[in-house]
């Protein structure tokens, strides 16, 4: 096809990855910084041809996401360059929280270990290396908050400019962390679909040349650090496949890696072939996802977001489509859960585990409350949740709630009298 | 009723490179036939065989999804700005 001769760079090393591939027409590309399909729009991915791996090649490798380096669009020398090596976080054994819930056993992958405090420093990682691949000068990309701040702290580590675009309404922390690590954050006056929309726009635009947006124009390659949460699980679990996962939603694209990640850990025999359930997580004021599931619908119907999940609130996910595909074929499902019960869930892995997730966290720790109470999540099966964020950047979801439980003077009886009280 | 249309990277090559053309119709379906007609195979890049918009395109009518709108039959007044863009795009 003549569209797919797109100029070939022979300079660029992307490891075991060897062409783009469009995930609805199937048609190929040389590996280069494009995301769309110009024969249908659809998703272009990144297809590989992996050399042998074993787990022992993979544990001998760093405590991060670069010891599954052989299995990323990322060269071989990606350990001598600096990056922020992100991954290896902690697989939480959360006992209590189970037996609050009645689940025999359950983990929770705790992403807030991260170096900018979410897993976008995974996805950014691999971002990088597609920028300094097509010699990007500078780093960009729309932001529902935590990938600004993975951005501009990635590009000040690798000495690239950035340049990242948020809504302007969003949380402080969020905006302060963007901001400190210099680069240029730009607000907009509108919501996350309008942002993302601008980045599209600027991006054919001469303003936006020589940038690499990492959701947008290196999407491909930047989605792939998502496996390596797939990835991890597994490892830590010993090289097992959890029974059940709930992941959140914004664009589905984290969710349709993890899935991904799971079937090439199979097809390379470093785990057991079992079947596994994939549940998606979404806050009620913005299911455009977990509403299609329930309709019985195959398309997502776009919706304007409302609610404190702000890191979700994409109203219109471009991988909506591959999500319900995942959740039906696997037997999970998607289920949303209001912003009271976000909170409550906030609260209930805080008091149970000490983890101090985001909003998000507490998005996907309500869904899986409602999930056990409901019936759909089996109670007895191994169950693995992910919190993607930091509750630190979230702080107004709980502060109502959240203070001294008294104040007094530093006296005996001033404190008998409170705990009395 | 001229409008403008802003055509994304990917479908410059039926445009001769241009990012920015005119175009004429009172509906996005009117706007896009007329775009066909003056750019041959691009109205088949953005509809499917069905003459639907693919699923992973969003198309803008000045700042509204059509899809929040009544999609192809979306009123395009005199002057307006019509942008065609790939869906795939943000989040993570």
């Amino acid at each position: 096809m003549a569209l797919a001769t797109a100029a070939k760079t022979t300079s660029t090393d992307f490891g075991p990855a060897v062409a783009l591939s469009c995930r609805e027409c199937g048609t190929r590309f040389d590996l280069g910084p494009n995301f769309a399909c110009s024969e249908c729009f659809g998703p272009l991915e990144i297809a590989y041809e992996f050399a042998p791996v074993t787990r022992e090649s993979i544990a001998a490798g760093p405590a991060n996401i670069w010891r599954y380096r052989s299995l990323l669009p990322v060269p071989a020398n990606v350990l001598d360059k600096p990056n922020m090596a992100p991954g290896w976080t902690k697989l939480v054994k959360a006992d209590r929280l189970a037996r609050e819930l009645g689940l025999r056993s359950l983990h929770v992958k705790d992403d807030s270990g991260n170096p900018t405090h979410s897993f976008k420093d995974r996805v950014v990682a691999i971002a990088v290396e597609a920028a300094r691949n097509f010699g990007f000068h500078t780093l960009s990309c729309s932001s529902t908050g935590n990938l600004a701040g993975a951005v501009t702290a990635a590009a000040a580590r690798a000495g690239l400019d950035a340049c990242v675009f948020i809504p302007a309404n969003l949380e402080e922390a969020k905006i302060v962390m963007a901001s400190v690590f210099g680069g240029q954050v730009v607000g907009i006056d509108g919501n996350y679909d309008d942002v993302s929309r601008f980045c599209s726009e600027l991006i054919g635009d001469e303003m936006g040349e020589k940038w690499g947006f990492v959701n947008v124009n290196l999407r491909p390659y930047y989605a792939e650090g998502s496996k390596t949460l797939a990835y991890e699980i597994a490892e830590q679990l010993g090289w097992r496949l959890p029974d059940q996962i709930v992941i959140p939603i914004a664009s589905g694209s984290q969710l349709t890696k993890i899935d991904k990640g799971f079937g090439e850990l199979i097809k390379l025999g470093l785990v057991e072939d079992k079947p596994y359930k994939v549940f998606g997580a979404q806050a009620a004021g913005c299911s455009p996802v977990s509403a299609a599931y329930r309709a019985g619908h195959d398309v997502i119907q776009p919706v304007k977001p409302d609610t404190i999940a702000k890191s979700l609130a994409i109203g219109n996910p471009a991988d909506g489509p591959y999500v319900l595909d995942i959740a039906r074929r696997t037997g999970g499902a998607v289920e949303d859960v209001t912003d009271a019960q976000v909170v409550d869930a906030m609260r209930l892995l805080a008091r149970t585990e000490g983890i101090f997730a985001e909003t998000a966290g507490g998005v996907v720790v309500g869904v899986l409350r409602k999930l056990v109470e409901n019936g759909v999540l089996d109670p007895e099966a191994e169950t693995v949740v992910l919190n993607t964020g930091d509750g630190l950047k979230t702080l107004d979801a709980v502060s109502d709630g959240a203070r001294p439980t008294a104040v007094i003077r530093p006296t005996l009886d001033d404190f008998r009298a409170a705990v009395a009280g | 009723m001229s409008v403008s249309v802003r055509i994304p990277t990917i479908l410059r090559t039926y445009t001769g490179g241009s990012a920015d053309v005119s175009g004429e119709g009172a509906t996005l379906r009117e706007v896009l036939q007329k775009l066909d007609a003056d750019y041959p195979g691009i109205g088949a890049r953005i509809l499917d065989e069905s003459g639907k918009l693919r699923r992973f395109v969003n198309v803008y009518v000045g700042d509204e999804d059509v899809r929040f709108a009544e999609g192809l039959d979306t009123a395009t007044p005199s002057g307006a700005q019509i942008s065609v863009i790939p869906a795939v795009a943000g989040g993570a």
